[in-house]
């Protein structure tokens, strides 16, 4: 990065480039070009830099001004203004919700102060298809280190020492998992990357391999020489075509510059990586399921034991793990077992990327250390609920997770802690709800998730979850009864103890958590017929009141049904029959005339 | 199902796909991700090369195309609706948009319009949970997208 005076650096994540990202910078290099300034400004693709809410972001190097929500249309100004004259665009920069002012430094927002960046440190700062930028910021000095200097035993023990934990959903200790599968004696191991991410809102590891795709190669080389395999596989959802095309870019430049390959740093250690890719489905990120879908067949999980570790792909020893615990090898290898384990609780260390989306006004991702609470997330980096709404439940660890409610909000965030409030940590997604949803229905969200992705291999998730799902739909019509409920936990029960898979073992948490926190809720749609959050079809009723209204005629305008009528200036009124109670008059009518009963 | 006949050029170049991954038939995957994208969709016929070319049963590739959601056995419309129902887009109102797109269209989910223009699909989290809830046709996405603009996203493409 030397030459160049000023780096402007643009988020290339997907979320951003959903929305411009892509024609900014070639706005961006339009503008620098025309002011002939190729020769001092750089326009870099960075990886995201987890403020999506407020994205497209622009930052600006040296200064570290921090441009959001930019437009293509503002490209211009930021390098006339900025650059040429030396002045910062101040309707680009983030306004600090609690007094207006502008704040020009990310350092300064709520949104990254209370964050540590480990796994994600080079996500946004630097060009994930240019490995000299990895480099420089200390890339492949880890591997470096590991094979010139030490015994695999040496790097498995900092691993141990660190207590570095699987961020893949289940936590189990990383450096232990390396041990176990360099004591199994085989010609042949290998070291497998798991990121099919299947939680649906969870997108932690497709952002650090398509912002930092490096340290994953990295942590996966340094797991190979631990265990003593020479191939690495990654195994990644075919949804993620921008996360791929950074892989393949990141493997071929480590080959080049023989940091993978044969002999690597001129040691008798060789080490390459393939790329193996999914095909939708939910169960191959349970390990067994994943190994088989490597080998060409249905993910269809197997019996463990065997584990991986002992009887994996092909038969061989294989250790899996997850794109974020490979991501923060390379660091502990660098700084140490105790600097890492000096940061998080007590039996969690280090930090935990989280996917924040939902009713949460600033949406992106975010790493914290294990032990800040649900309540310092959501409200203060957060910075609480949506318009104003107030706050009613956090669903973590997706489709295996529970829902959270206030009195867990001064949980501090770690594995157990979790575990114990009846959800799970998960890979990360962490979803924010208001009072507008309804929670039975959000059980049956995750229900339907479920019923669709179980492998149905085995009885009880494959006809059990469909069973659930039943009772949750006949709750949402109004049409269950009390027995239904306990019908409804049992089997939830019955289901956790007899599935074969984590899938199935976890499925019914969703149920569990929301009846135990939420028990007023079912009762309502039960015993009153009623959907408290006003979110249930079946359960409500769209009705004009005729003295509020205006008789303006929006509301009969957005009907996608004409289900409305009146005259001008008279009021309107609802056909009931024809409504197909899709809420836009709802949203439409400027009088409050509207409302749901 | 009804038969088609697949063009020679493009069995040729489907048996190169296998070809390319030396006829093994633990890369079926890849072997199916290759020829979905010669041909949009992976029907019987394309099934049954397969299956010879790897020298495994039909039945057992089917398992393996009807296994994972990414592999389709109906064609796609000519602008493929993709509505994503993550959780994050889910909250957001995901479903009501979903909703509309097939009242208008009048199709399920997975069916293709009888003019083979559109065809609309749910899918999982796209990752731009920011701009929830977002819908995609081909590759342009659609940001916070309410019920109202349902109708002139659909005018877009016709
Ligand atoms: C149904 C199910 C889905 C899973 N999905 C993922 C996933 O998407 N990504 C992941 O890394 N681990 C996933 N896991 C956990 C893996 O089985 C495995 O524990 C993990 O990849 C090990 O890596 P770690 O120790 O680094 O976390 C899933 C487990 C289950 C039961
Ligand atoms: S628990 Fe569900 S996903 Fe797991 S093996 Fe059984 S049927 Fe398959
Ligand atoms: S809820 Fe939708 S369908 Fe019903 S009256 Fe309002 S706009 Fe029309």
């Amino acid at each position: 990065m030397a030459k160049f005076k000023n780096h402007i650096l643009v988020c290339a994540g997907t979320g951003c480039r959903a929305s411009e990202g892509e024609e900014i910078v070639q706005e961006l290099k339009t503008a620098v070009s025309q002011n002939q300034l190729e020769n001092e400004v750089q326009v870099v693709r960075t990886g995201c830099f987890g403020f999506c809410e407020k994205g497209p972001i622009v930052k600006m190097i040296p200064d570290n001004t921090f441009y959001t929500q930019v437009k293509t249309a503002d490209a211009k100004e930021i390098v006339e203004e900025h650059i040429i004259k030396g002045r910062q665009v101040q309707r680009l920069l983030y306004e600090n919700p609690e007094d207006a002012t502008r704040i020009s430094d990310s350092k300064h927002m709520n949104f990254y102060k209370k964050q540590i960046r480990i796994a994600l440190r080079n996500c946004g700062f630097i060009n994930p298809e240019n490995i000299n930028e990895y480099v420089a910021r200390d890339g492949y000095t880890a591997l470096g280190k590991v094979i010139t200097e030490m015994t695999p035993e040496d790097c498995i023990d900092i691993i141990k020492q660190s207590g570095l934990r699987g961020r893949g959903g289940g936590g189990f200790p990383t450096g232990l998992k390396w041990e176990i599968t360099n004591k199994v004696e085989s010609a042949e191991k290998y070291v497998v990357c798991n990121a099919d991410e299947g939680d649906p809102g969870a997108f932690m590891d497709r952002s650090i391999l398509e912002g930092d795709p490096h340290s994953v190669l990295e942590a996966m080389a340094i797991c190979g020489y631990c265990i003593e395999a020479s191939v690495g596989l990654i195994y990644i959802r075919a949804e993620y075509p921008l996360a791929i095309q950074r892989l393949k870019i990141a493997i071929e430049q480590a080959r080049d510059l023989g940091v993978i390959g044969d002999n690597i740093f001129g040691t008798e250690f060789s080490f390459d990586v393939e790329i193996r890719y999914g095909a939708g489905a939910f169960v191959c990120g349970e390990e067994t399921s994943l190994i088989q879908s490597m080998e060409g067949l249905r993910g269809e999980p197997t019996v463990k034991p065997p584990f991986p570790s002992v009887k994996g792909y092909m038969g061989k020893p294989t250790n899996v793990n997850n794109v974020e615990t490979f991501a923060n090898v390379p660091v502990i290898i660098n700084k140490g077992a105790a600097w890492f384990a000096s940061i998080g609780t007590e039996k969690s260390k280090g930090t935990k990327v989280f996917a924040l989306a939902g009713k949460i006004n600033n949406v992106g991702l975010i790493e914290v250390p294990m032990g800040t609470t649900l309540r310092e997330v959501i409200f203060d980096i957060g910075g609480g609920i949506k318009d104003g709404r107030k706050f009613k439940s956090v669903q973590t660890g997706g489709p295996s997770g529970g829902c959270l409610t206030e009195k867990h909000l001064d949980v501090p965030i770690d594995y157990d802690n979790l575990l114990e409030s009846g959800s799970m940590m998960g890979s990360g997604g962490m979803i924010v709800m208001d009072e507008d949803d309804c929670m039975v229905s959000v059980a049956k969200f995750y229900l339907d998730f479920t019923v669709e992705e179980s492998c149905g291999k085995c009885a009880p998730c494959r006809i059990g979850n469909k069973r659930l799902y039943e009772i949750l739909d006949k709750i949402t019509k109004g049409k269950a009864q009390f027995e239904d409920l306990d019908n409804l936990r049992n089997l939830a029960n019955v289901i956790k103890d007899t599935s074969l898979c984590g899938l199935g073992q976890t499925s019914p948490n969703p149920v569990l958590s929301t009846m135990d926190n939420f028990p007023e809720e079912y009762l309502a749609h039960v015993h009153q017929g009623k959907c408290p959050a006003k979110q249930c079809k079946a359960l409500k009723e769209y009705v004009i009141n005729a003295e509020t209204c205006v008789g303006c005629t929006l509301c009969s305008r957005v009907c996608p049904v004409n289900a409305i009528t009146g005259d001008k200036k008279q009021p309107h009124l609802i056909n009931a029959q024809l409504c197909i109670k899709c809420g836009a008059c709802f949203a439409k009518c400027k009088f409050g005339a509207i409302s749901i009963q | 199902m009804t038969k088609i006949k697949l063009a020679d050029s493009k069995v040729t170049e489907l048996k190169q796909v296998c070809a390319k991954f030396d006829n093994q038939k633990n890369e079926l995957i890849n072997i199916l991700h290759g020829a979905q994208e010669l041909f949009g969709y992976l029907p019987a016929e394309v099934q049954e090369i397969i299956a010879q070319q790897l020298s495994v049963d039909v039945a057992h590739v089917y398992g393996v195309v009807t296994f994972y959601s990414f592999f389709s056995m109906s064609p796609k419309g000519e602008h493929p609706i993709s509505v994503c129902m993550g959780t994050a887009c889910y909250v957001r109102g995901a479903e009501k948009v979903l909703d509309e797109f097939k009242r208008i269209l009048n199709v399920k989910i997975g069916e293709t319009t009888p003019d083979g223009k559109f065809s609309v699909s749910s899918l999982r989290c796209v990752g731009a949970c920011g701009l929830a809830p977002v819908v995609t046709v081909g590759s342009k996405v659609y940001g916070r997208v309410t019920i109202e603009e349902v109708q002139q996203i659909i005018n877009e493409y016709q």
